[in-house]
């Protein structure tokens, strides 16, 4: 499957089925991460559930240092 | 105390977190200040470093509320979007709108900023405008339910301090809700006058972060905005064109 992660084209494994994969993929489960998935935030509690799809554009943030 | 929307604050300095030399002085910084809301940013993470530093990692969200902004918006419909991410860690209800209409100077658009400000509290969250020191401006942001006014002392990070202090305090005497100086403050003395004229607190980054020694002037800052508060509250005496003698003139001994 291949992802637009943050505007990059990316390849992922075909292990990779949701946005709780995802973020495990890269090790970043254990961060706080917020996500969006083609413009729709996902909710936390709904990471295990929310399955990707070829050519989803995902965006992947969080909290750094500002005024 | 400081009471924003359900939220009670002993401490009337709000602390932004961009721009310390490196979080061991950033940490200690926050520690002295005694601050209880601290602001962060919304930006794309490095998913190719998972094991980066984030200063969110090293506080103890026991202690802090965490008071995002929307910086990077230029519209109303973008601030909502950076607003709804910040929401959805599931750490904080508080937003700072900031959407900002002109790069080089950094000073909100008040178009966008009312707008987003309408937005976002019908989505619920609790709403704290960053403004320009415009007071008509200032009363429609309040006049939606915005749950505290944050009008800049002058643009951010330039230290100017207050450059009308007449509008901030005309915002300050209309406010039904707390009006919080944000941005351009520089020295102690800029934050002290603020709270002076009234406000009640002082929002402040840069002023911090980019001093010499960032640990003491987050100090000197604490210590000035609580005499900035007890000044205000005092009720300071009126100016007068001509002295007045501290001393008595009754009972001089002459020769």
């Amino acid at each position: 499957m291949e992802l637009t992660i943050n505007g990059e084209v990316i390849k992922l494994p075909t292990n990779v089925l949701t946005v709780a994969d995802l973020l495990t993929h890269f090790q970043l489960n254990e961060k706080i991460a917020m996500v969006e998935v083609n413009l729709s935030i996902i909710e936390r509690s709904h990471f295990a559930e929310t399955k990707l799809s070829n050519g989803d554009k995902v965006e992947i943030v969080h909290f750094v240092g500002g005024g | 105390m400081l009471k924003i929307g359900p939220y009670e604050f002993q401490s009337r300095l709000l602390l932004g977190t961009g721009k310390y030399p490196n979080f061991d002085v950033q940490k200690e910084a926050v520690a002295v200040s005694e601050t209880e809301v601290l602001t962060f940013a919304v930006r794309r993470m490095n998913i190719f470093e998972p094991n980066q530093p984030n200063f969110l990692e090293k506080l103890d969200l026991e202690k802090y509320k965490l008071l995002p902004n929307t910086a990077g918006a230029k519209t109303a419909e973008e601030a909502v979007r950076i607003a709804k991410l910040a929401k959805a860690s599931g750490l904080c209800d508080m937003i700072k709108v900031e959407v900002i209409g002109c790069p080089k100077t950094l000073l909100p658009d008040p178009v966008e900023t009312l707008r987003a400000s309408e937005m976002l509290l019908e989505e619920g969250f609790i709403v704290l405008p960053y403004t320009s020191d415009d007071v008509i401006l200032a009363r429609r942001l309040q006049d939606l339910g915005c749950h505290a006014i944050m009008p800049g002392a002058s643009p951010i990070g330039s230290g100017q301090g207050i450059i009308n202090p007449l509008n901030i305090s005309l915002i300050i005497e209309q406010a039904t809700v707390p009006v919080i100086v944000d941005a351009g403050v520089g020295s102690p003395t800029d934050a002290a006058l603020a709270m002076e004229l009234g406000a009640d607190g002082v929002l402040l980054n840069t002023a911090v972060a980019g001093a010499e020694d960032p640990v003491k002037m987050a100090k000197a800052m604490k210590l000035a905005i609580e005499a900035g508060r007890l000044g205000y509250e005092a009720g300071r005496i009126p100016k007068k064109r001509y002295a007045t003698a501290s001393s008595p003139m009754e009972g001089m001994s002459t020769v």
